[in-house]
């Protein structure tokens, strides 16, 4: 897929709770088909200390008003920066980058996600509505107070809830939502992104289970289009890239 | 050899070019430095590879590629017909090594210079250590000197005491152009975890923090060696480039930059091209160690 590096201007900043917001960025010309679990690599101010490039999952696109958004948890000074984008602030992209999850369009599907993980699930849920297949969702936060868009998800189907706290859904990691601990587990594949220890302990429960897995990995990268070789993580092909073989990744297939 | 314009890629910051082709035509450039070629295989090092640092970064990606026999068959044949000069960055861990890999290039006919890596500082044999050390350096590049036909250029490493020094090692073998600098050592480390980023401990940096370092090593080596220079070192932009240019360098290479800004280079070019119209100046090389010292 050709990738484009432009300026969007932001036209919506929705904080969701303290630590994560939705920046909704339009771009200056029709934005290309771009698929779910693809990212964009953010230019923030360019300062001293955010000197690369930011990589983030798409977790929207709305084609209708040319726009795509991406869901931000703020954790150092590049994200601070841009949860103070305004409406009308640009920011530069470079886009749409990386594979994508497989599209499957008849079965049973799990979309599992767990904090700023979740990102790519929202635009996956709409996407595989289209192709006529309605997922359960699996969405893990830390608290109720970090528990956010749930109607939304909902659209797109049945979501089940962990906290780590059991102050809404279920107690416990998600691996240990009774969604997910069924056996046999009634779901045809599994599709997971979140931090690298949720992503592990779904992939190895899925296996565990017979089912299909892919996760969604997120390795530090500099450049984010295949020519700095640092995001790299061994498969059964050898190092791959996470930023153009990846960041989708059928689980059977690497050596984590 | 003819660079239609001073500006090229730097190795391992460019892939094999083809990356670049969605975000401009490759012709713009005067040269590509294409990704360092070993012997054989080399998977490179364990993740993670790089961590960001103030106003740059470190790498410890270790030479992955797929050795020269993959480069020859699979990879030459789609660079051949670029619209620029294609520089084989050749690497090794022994002299015989560096031959081989040399030999090889030396057949394909649309490569006419290979740039001899002796200054990497992430693999554990060979690499920088044949770069900081003036009688091996000479020891290596006399080696390539005879089984390669056409120009030799040496890429540099600054973890030395004396460049000029070392400078000289590489004339004395028998180098036709000095590529300088390479990344320099450093480390980071996670005060959280207690650990540090890279899983090499430490590994190459580079970006704008190292500029000031580049710039003075290509002056020092412009005064010293009589050799033509290409000049590297976290140039981000043209006003970047024109200072490696004033110091001494003839065709400058942008590297970390184009991690940043995939159309970083069109644009530097366009911006030598401002300023020598701004400074009522023919040609870019008329800037070349044009600096004035009082």
């Amino acid at each position: 897929m050709k990738k484009f590096a432009q300026d969007f201007k932001v036209t919506g900043n929705t904080r969701l709770n303290k630590r994560h917001f939705i920046l909704e960025l339009q771009a200056p010309v029709p934005l290309p088909e771009i698929l779910p679990g693809q990212f964009v690599q953010v230019l923030v101010h360019n300062s001293p200390s955010t000197f690369l490039r930011r990589p983030f999952s798409i977790h929207f696109v709305d084609y209708a008003k040319n726009t795509l958004s991406l869901l931000v948890q703020v954790k150092g000074e590049g994200s601070r920066h841009m949860g103070m984008l305004n409406p009308g602030d640009k920011l530069n992209l470079v886009y749409p980058l990386g594979n994508s999850f497989s599209l499957p369009s008849a079965g049973k599907l799990l979309l599992v996600g767990g904090g700023a993980g979740v990102a790519p699930l929202m635009f996956m849920g709409d996407v595989l509505n289209k192709k006529g297949v309605r997922p359960d969702f699996l969405l893990g936060f830390r608290s109720a107070d970090e528990v956010s868009q749930v109607d939304e998800y909902s659209r797109y189907g049945k979501v089940y809830l962990s906290t780590d706290d059991g102050s809404m859904g279920e107690k416990g990691f998600v691996t240990q939502n009774p969604v997910i601990c069924q056996s046999p587990l009634p779901y045809d594949r599994i599709f997971c992104c979140g931090p690298d220890a949720m992503m592990h302990a779904v992939a190895k429960l899925a296996a565990g289970k017979g089912v299909a897995c892919e996760v969604s990995l997120e390795n530090y990268m500099a450049c984010g289009y295949g020519v700095c070789l640092c995001c790299i993580t061994p498969t059964d092909k050898g190092n791959e890239r996470v930023c153009i073989e990846g960041p989708v990744f059928e689980t059977s297939r690497l050596q984590w | 050899m003819q660079f239609k314009n001073p500006v090229t890629t730097a190795s391992g910051c460019f892939g094999y070019g083809e990356e670049f082709k969605d975000f401009y035509d490759l012709g713009l450039l005067g040269g590509i430095f294409v990704k360092a070629v070993t012997g054989s295989n080399r998977d490179g090092n364990k993740y993670p590879r790089m961590a960001e640092t103030p106003s740059g970064m470190l790498n410890s990606v270790g030479l992955q590629n797929k050795g020269v026999d993959h480069f020859c068959s699979s990879i030459y044949p789609r660079l051949k017909d670029f619209n620029t000069q294609v520089i084989v960055n050749v690497s090794g861990s022994t002299i015989e090594e560096y031959v081989k890999v040399a030999e090889r290039i030396n057949e394909l006919e649309g490569i006419h210079a290979i740039e001899l890596n002796i200054s990497c500082p992430n693999v554990k044999e060979g690499g920088m250590a044949f770069g900081v050390v003036p009688a091996t350096a000479t020891e290596v590049t006399k080696a390539v000197r005879e089984v390669y036909k056409k120009v030799l250029m040496v890429k540099l490493s600054p973890n030395v005491t004396n460049i000029s020094e070392m400078a000289k090692a590489v004339a004395d073998g028998g180098a036709d152009v000095l590529t300088l600098i390479n990344t320099l050592l450093g480390m980071a480390i996670d005060a959280e975890t207690q650990k540090p980023v890279i899983s090499t401990i430490t590994g190459g940096l580079s970006g704008p923090a190292i500029k000031p370092i580049a710039l003075r090593m290509v002056w020092q080596v412009f005064r010293a060696v009589k050799l033509p220079i290409v000049g590297l070192g976290g140039i981000m932009n043209a006003t970047d480039a024109i200072e490696f240019m004033l110091a001494g360098a003839s065709v400058v290479q942008v590297g970390t930059a184009n991690f940043i800004d995939p159309m970083v280079c069109p644009k530097i070019i366009d911006g030598i091209n401002d300023y020598l119209d701004r400074h009522n100046i023919a040609a870019a090389q008329d800037i070349i160690g044009a600096l004035k010292v009082c």
